[in-house]
């Protein structure tokens, strides 16, 4: 692999990555956003990770990118555990529990 | 007291942040299998995870790297993956735009994933916060998540393809997303939101550099944000 590449990249994609980090916290600080923005930021979280699994639990790379039924209940499990139960380590949990018996009984 | 109440949301902080290691650690350790496979020395490996500080973007530059594509297109496409966190930044602005910029410059660096979702979720829950808790809180998820993200990367880089496949580590982080992602559906817009999401970015995945994503949460936020304007009581559970 070639070193200048390398280190290119990773001073780059740091700084960089920093740059996205700090643009509004550092920028913008206490100023106060127009209440349309604060509406569309309050979605923000719900809106940037549900669209960043969805590819990965229906189109596993560990699989080749073929629908695979563990996972599959296991991402089933994680998401509706931390629905009812509001508890995030109980999710993980239970979530983790059906992927390895899944692989366990399908695999 | 203003101090032991800080004292309190910064522990809280560390109690929340602690079951995150379950994912953090394994997935560091594959980073660092990875990156290490892929022919980095141990320096490039750590550089990428204390400069970098961002699993999905590491991995993203990486595999890119390893197949010789050309250092630009590495690049963008690794930073379009860390798009998310100008909106998570963005997001915190209102809870922590009064700290000093110091301490904006630390919760940037420190923003990822597992603290900007603690914390949000946190502040929600806790209106009445002063920037002082909130700031508390943030450097408690961050006390156990990026130590051992670090440690964790050496570890994986130091012990190589030791690890067998049947572990299934891919999937730790779509475990953690998603448990992060059920608590956070508290009213229909935020599950409205979550859905469109979800479709946008299955619809539009054919898209290069990562641009779905892009698509699927602008696509995600409108539909939160004009559900709650048409509707302001949908905020309420």
């Amino acid at each position: 692999m070639n070193e200048v590449a390398v280190w290119t990249v990773i001073v780059l994609l740091g700084l960089g990555t920093f740059g996205l980090r700090f643009v509004f916290t550092g920028v913008i600080g206490d100023r106060q956003l127009p209440p349309w923005i604060l509406r569309h930021l309050r979605y923000t979280a719900v809106a940037v990770l549900p669209g960043l699994v969805a590819p990965l639990v229906v189109w596993p790379s560990a699989t080749g990118g073929q629908l695979d039924p563990p996972r599959l209940a296991a991402a089933a499990v994680t998401l509706a555990t931390g629905l009812f139960s509001r508890n995030v380590v109980a999710a993980i949990l239970l979530g983790a529990a059906t992927l390895y018996a899944g692989l366990y009984l399908l695999g | 007291m203003a101090t032991e109440t800080t004292k309190s949301a910064y522990w809280q902080g560390v109690r929340d942040g602690a079951p995150f290691l379950l994912v953090v650690c394994p997935f560091a350790l594959l980073f660092g299998v990875v990156a290490t496979e892929a022919g980095l020395d141990v320096v490039e490996t750590m550089a990428f995870s204390v400069l970098v500080i961002a699993g999905a973007a590491q991995f993203t530059a990486v595999e890119l790297l390893k197949n010789d594509a050309p250092t630009v297109i590495a690049l963008v496409s690794a930073l379009t993956v860390n798009l998310r966190m100008a909106m998570y930044s963005a997001s915190l602005t209102p809870h922590l735009g009064a700290a000093t910029l110091w301490q904006r410059a630390l919760v940037a660096y420190f923003t990822v994933d597992q603290t900007y979702a603690c914390s949000v979720l946190a502040y929600d829950r806790n209106p009445d916060w002063s920037v002082a808790q909130k700031l508390g809180y943030f450097f408690g998820t961050v006390t156990p998540i990026c130590p051992l993200w670090y440690v964790f990367t050496l570890v994986g880089a130091l012990a190589g393809n030791a690890i067998p496949d049947g572990l299934a580590l891919d999937f730790a982080v779509p475990i953690t997303f998603l448990a992060l992602i059920g608590p956070m559906l508290r009213t229909r817009a935020h599950m409205a939101a979550a859905f469109v999401s979800v479709v946008t970015a299955l619809v539009f995945a054919f898209l290069p550099y990562n641009l779905g994503l892009l698509v699927a949460a602008l696509a995600g936020m409108m539909t939160g944000a004009e559900i709650e304007r048409r509707d302001p009581e949908s905020l309420l559970p």
